[in-house]
């Protein structure tokens, strides 16, 4: 096969479709970064560039904890998750929204510094070296026939879907899930019918880093951490969020599936350096041909 | 009830309010009247916390609220019904009216909803349809629902029939009487001049963020000076 004067190697289907298969378990992860994302987009409008950060931060938090305290890293989530939480609404009600103002090309340049700050912070304290949380099943799993799949993948996929699954039900079913979209659409209805809009933004982000400590713990067994790893998955997370459509879930979900599968099969055809790209012309591709993404036309949730 | 004392109020540098004084009493209907831009959504905002007066008392019950956050104006009865409706245009009716009692009724919210229902038997019949698809006078109407859902001691209604057939108009100010007549004291801001005075108590005339008259609303309706250069009769 020929592609742009490149000879691509021919597979076979099974060689494709585990291929595609393992992509949709890379992809859970990017979905679930970007949900985080995307969800923050949807109400404050803003593109949270320490969100990177937030993620390596709670890897370095279930890091620590499987290494000091022998926690799982699965069951470290009951920690970092609701930490996470406390942590992003803490930053929003008085770091972000305190420093910002309201005004928006403000709160980017806040949530970027913040970035740098944790980053170099996580380098002085804990240097560059990467560390592995090892548990004794990530060689383990299911043999799907086409591929194989290990418990850090199966648990990614299922951890991914549940999450989204809950928050879905979070927004739709609660008060303060309702409190939150309405916040996103109409700021001023929001407040004349007693919502704290900056209450909510900070439960907002709070959520948003809830969710990104979920993905760290599901990405801890199978991903080395060190203090630059936020940045490769808040690029694809960048891409996920704009192919699916900036404050869709559901385009959350499904751009990172996509982007995952992408992912997989550039790197079987291209190899590991080349498939990488595939995921940048893509996210160009989109700009150009559809800008508002797949699911999206305005803020707001899909 | 509500009592304004010489307030004060704007946007940064921009001057709006100078020292309006005004009260409204138990159970009235009072109409705050005037011509667009002469600062009234101004003086609503100022009252529900949304902006902070610069100086000058707003006082509820007798003690002074001004400068508190929306959520605890709506907590101690003051609900607005915004200039624009301002409903929640991703939600359905339902989600809509069920937010009004995000801070004040809560535990009353079933009881509540079905009582706007039957006031407004449309929302009832669209009551999973996503709000920003309703017709513009369905959106008023579920912005007033969705006030009454809290409850309100004092209802502030800001240019409620703007944008209504004349129909609608009609009704709307026969709805704003009956809400009076259960018990609610009612704050209008209107450019229907003639009706807002017909079913009013009392009225106060805003040019330029001055109170430039006041009096019974029947007075008013036969001033020959309102007349003259408000109404253009
Ligand atoms: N959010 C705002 N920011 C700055 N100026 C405003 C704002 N809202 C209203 N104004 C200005 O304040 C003045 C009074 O406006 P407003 O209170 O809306 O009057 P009214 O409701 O009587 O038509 C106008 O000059 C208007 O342009
Ligand atoms: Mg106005």
């Amino acid at each position: 096969m020929e592609f742009f004067g490149l000879t691509l190697p021919s597979y076979g289907w099974e060689t494709v479709l585990g291929s595609a298969v393992s992509g949709v378990f890379l992809g859970a992860i990017y979905a679930l970064v970007a949900l985080g994302l995307t969800l923050i987009y949807g109400v404050l409008h803003i593109i949270n560039f320490a969100h990177g950060a937030l993620l390596m931060l709670g890897m370095y938090g279930v890091f620590f904890l499987w290494k000091l305290a022998g926690i799982d890293p699965y069951l470290a989530m009951l920690i970092v998750v609701p930490g996470g939480f406390a942590l992003g609404y803490l930053l929003q009600r008085f770091v972000i929204g305190k420093a910002s103002h309201g005004r928006d090309e403000i709160i980017l340049l806040v949530t970027l510094g913040l970035s740098i700050v944790i980053e170099n912070g996580a380098l002085f304290f804990f240097s560059a070296t990467e560390r592995s949380v090892l548990v004794p099943y990530d060689l383990d799993g299911i043999d799907l026939g086409v591929t194989y799949a290990v418990w850090p993948e199966i648990a990614a996929l299922a951890g991914s879907l549940a999450i989204t699954g809950a928050l879905w039900l979070f927004m739709m079913r609660t008060d303060t899930g309702r409190a939150i979209r309405a916040v996103a659409r109409e700021r001023r209805g929001a407040q004349l019918v007693g919502i704290n809009v900056d209450h909510i933004f900070a439960v907002t982000f709070g959520l948003g880093t809830a969710i990104v400590a979920a993905a760290a713990s599901l990405l801890a067994p199978t991903y080395p951490v060190h203090p630059q790893i936020g940045n490769l998955f808040v690029l694809i997370a960048f891409t996920v969020v704009v192919l699916g459509g900036m404050g869709s879930f559901v385009g959350a979900l499904v751009g990172g599936f996509l982007i995952g599968i992408t992912e997989q099969l550039g790197r079987l055809y291209m190899g590991e350096s080349l498939g990488v790209i595939t995921v940048s012309v893509i996210f160009i591709l989109v700009l150009l041909l559809r800008p508002t993404g797949l699911f999206g036309q305005r803020s707001g949730q899909g | 009830m509500l009592e304004l004392r010489e307030l004060h109020a704007g946007y940064g540098q921009m001057k709006v309010l100078h020292g309006v004084s005004l009260h409204v009493g138990e159970g009235e209907i009072v109409a705050l009247l005037g011509s667009n831009g002469a600062g009234k959504s101004t003086l609503n905002n100022n009252i529900s916390g949304i902006f902070r007066p610069t100086a000058g008392e707003i006082l509820f019950d007798g003690a002074d609220i001004a400068g508190l956050p929306p959520q605890a104006v709506v907590e101690l009865g003051i609900v607005q019904v915004p200039e624009g409706r301002r409903i929640f245009p991703n939600l359905n009716v339902r989600e809509n009216l069920e937010l009004g009692s995000y801070r004040r009724a809560r535990s009353r919210r079933g009881a509540n909803l079905d009582h706007v229902l039957t006031v407004f038997p449309r929302l009832g019949e669209r009551i999973d349809q996503i709000a920003g698809t309703l017709s513009g006078g369905e959106q008023q109407m579920l912005a007033i629902g969705r006030a009454m859902m809290a409850e309100p001691r004092l209802l502030i209604l800001d240019e409620p029939s703007l944008g209504l057939s004349p129909l609608m108009v009609e009704e709307m100010f026969e709805l704003i009487c009956r809400l009076n007549r259960e018990g609610l004291a009612i704050f209008l801001v209107e450019q229907n001049v003639v009706q807002s005075l017909e079913i009013a108590d009392r009225a106060y005339v805003m040019e330029n963020g001055l109170v430039t008259l006041d009096g019974p609303a029947s007075a008013l309706l036969a001033d020959p000076e309102l007349k003259k250069s408000y109404l253009g009769l």
